[in-house]
């Protein structure tokens, strides 16, 4: 196959392009209303007045009160600090913390480090679709517990928690509810107090926003430790300079996300619909992974049997497709993803899983290229497999 | 991540497929760690006459067995059981660290198919007497 000009995105979980009505927000930012948000004079109020907007805007969409947020460097650093922040300033209750076998490594990696620091965390195991195993949640809490952290939607098959389910039970028990929404985001409503949610992460990039800002929402009542210590901003929770551009992006992605939810998620699915039609029709031997219903319209994630993921990706790319094996965070790694394995795919058909994710700016020409394309690289790659003979032979 | 010369042959590897009437096969690898690869050869008096591959894995086990198999072509099989993975690493001008073990498995998989020939002549000398 040669090489082309056309270029597919399909890559939208990964992170997204920038709005132009969010980039419209950002620019007067940079040059203009360039002052210190914590400065006292006039140009510290107007860049502190940019911030609290944005700050305002993001309280609206999950409805909690605007000094509840607290603007961080992005999605990791604010799954980061939950776990850790609230672990620490609450661990005179106890020290046990409770998550689920197919969180981003943003938590899990936060995870083991309290593990380091002597706290004990179980691993929730998932069902075949992704869903925490409510038995094992609450065989799982004991009078140590003090953190339950669940993710909304998972970022690598889309599956969808009982988000409000979790929150309750873990309000029942006095526990403290942590969820990481990065992925889940402008997907369906997320209102926290009706969910009684605690804690919350968001991202920018992921819904048409600037990279490098994201937020932890954090109930008042709910004592948190600081994460960088130096000023006073963030109340004094997360010290250093507010980014105010990427601020005044993010909280305008948060808006333009509530406002075109609706038309956004009929959109995406309609394209998802139509790309796993095609896909079975012009494509043997795979499965879609993830729960069939109860799921993020824009991820897809298929495994293509008797064949490797990376393989398919870089093919794909020659062709100007872009897609992820697994997710983006751990391609490089030769280990099939943590997610997939906790599903209870086999490491062969985990190798040979493709994350497609749509977006705003997908068509119906996207896909149509996509599904083409994909034909040719799927039988060139199976031609080269020694996996793809057991098949023939059952055939016979 | 990979070099451009590693791309150019994962557009167009080199001896891919199966191969009738081979008379050694190797297999190493597993799907735990994302990799199998099988060699064919056809081998008279000693001497590789042929080989093909197949391989299940990421672009850089695939180069690497297409490398390995154009090594081998034409050698004798003393002499393709002196090609290292450092030879294939400098061939594909090196491959990213965490990828570096496709390079061993392709070394392996020569091993694996020449010992397989190996068992088959002893199988042979065997009904022979």
């Amino acid at each position: 196959m040669e090489t082309t000009n056309k270029k597919v995105y399909l890559d939208y979980a990964a992170t997204t392009y920038v709005n132009n009505e969010v980039l419209t927000e950002m620019l007067p930012n940079f040059s203009g209303s360039y002052g210190n948000a914590s400065s006292l004079h006039g140009f510290g109020r107007d860049a502190n007045a940019v911030i609290e907007t944005a700050r305002e805007r993001i309280a609206k969409a999950i409805n909690c009160a605007p000094n509840e947020i607290y603007f961080t460097s992005g999605g990791t650093e604010a799954n980061n600090w939950a776990i850790i922040g609230l672990a620490e300033a609450n661990k005179f209750k106890g020290n046990h913390i409770i998550t689920s076998a197919i969180e981003h490594h943003s938590i899990l990696d936060a995870c083991k480090e309290l593990e380091k620091r002597g706290f004990k965390v179980t691993y929730l195991p998932v069902d075949e679709y992704g869903l925490i195993r409510f038995d094992k949640l609450l065989d799982a809490i004991d009078k140590d517990t003090i953190l339950i952290s669940i993710m909304a939607a998972n970022n690598e098959i889309g599956t969808i928690q009982h988000l409000q389910a979790i929150a309750q039970t873990a309000k029942e028990k006095g526990i403290i509810f942590h969820t990481d929404a990065v992925q889940a985001f402008g997907n369906f409503a997320i209102d926290v107090q009706k969910l009684g949610i605690d804690s919350l992460s968001l991202s920018a990039h992921k819904i048409y926003g600037p990279k490098g800002i994201g937020c932890l929402y954090v109930k008042r009542s709910v004592p948190i430790k600081a994460l960088i210590n130096g000023g006073n901003q963030e109340y004094g929770k997360r010290a250093g300079t507010v980014n105010v551009p990427a601020a005044a992006g993010f909280g305008k992605a948060v808006q333009i996300a509530l406002r075109d939810m609706s038309v956004n998620v009929q959109k995406i699915r309609a394209m998802r619909e139509y790309f796993i039609k095609q896909l079975k029709e012009n494509i043997e031997d795979i499965q879609i992974n993830g729960h069939p219903n109860q799921k993020l319209q824009s991820i897809v994630s298929v495994s293509f049997e008797f064949i490797e993921g990376e393989s398919i990706l870089l093919m794909l790319d020659m062709q100007g497709i872009a897609v992820s094996t697994g997710s983006a965070c751990t391609s490089g790694s030769l280990q099939a993803s943590h997610v997939l394995k906790a599903i209870g795919l086999n490491d062969e058909i985990a190798q040979g899983t493709i994350r497609f994710s749509f977006g705003k700016g997908t068509s119906k020409d996207d896909i149509d290229y996509t599904v083409e394309k994909l034909k040719v690289v799927v039988e060139k790659l199976r031609s080269m497999s020694p996996l793809t003979k057991r098949r023939k032979k059952v055939n016979v | 991540m990979y070099n451009e010369k590693v791309m150019e042959i994962f557009k167009n590897p080199k001896n891919v497929g199966s191969l009738r009437g081979a008379n050694a096969k190797g297999r190493v690898g597993n799907s735990a760690c994302g990799d199998i690869m099988e060699i064919y050869m056809i081998i008279e008096n000693e001497v590789i006459k042929d080989v093909k591959f197949k391989t299940f894995g990421c672009a850089a086990a695939i180069v690497s067995t297409s490398v390995a198999t154009e090594l081998i072509k034409g050698k004798t099989i003393d002499e393709a059981l002196q090609v290292t993975n450092k030879q294939i690493l400098d061939i594909l001008g090196g491959l990213p660290t965490p990828k570096i073990h496709c390079s061993v498995l392709a070394e392996e998989a020569i091993e694996s198919a020449i010992n397989d020939y190996r068992k088959r002549q002893e199988k042979l000398q065997k009904q022979a007497n």
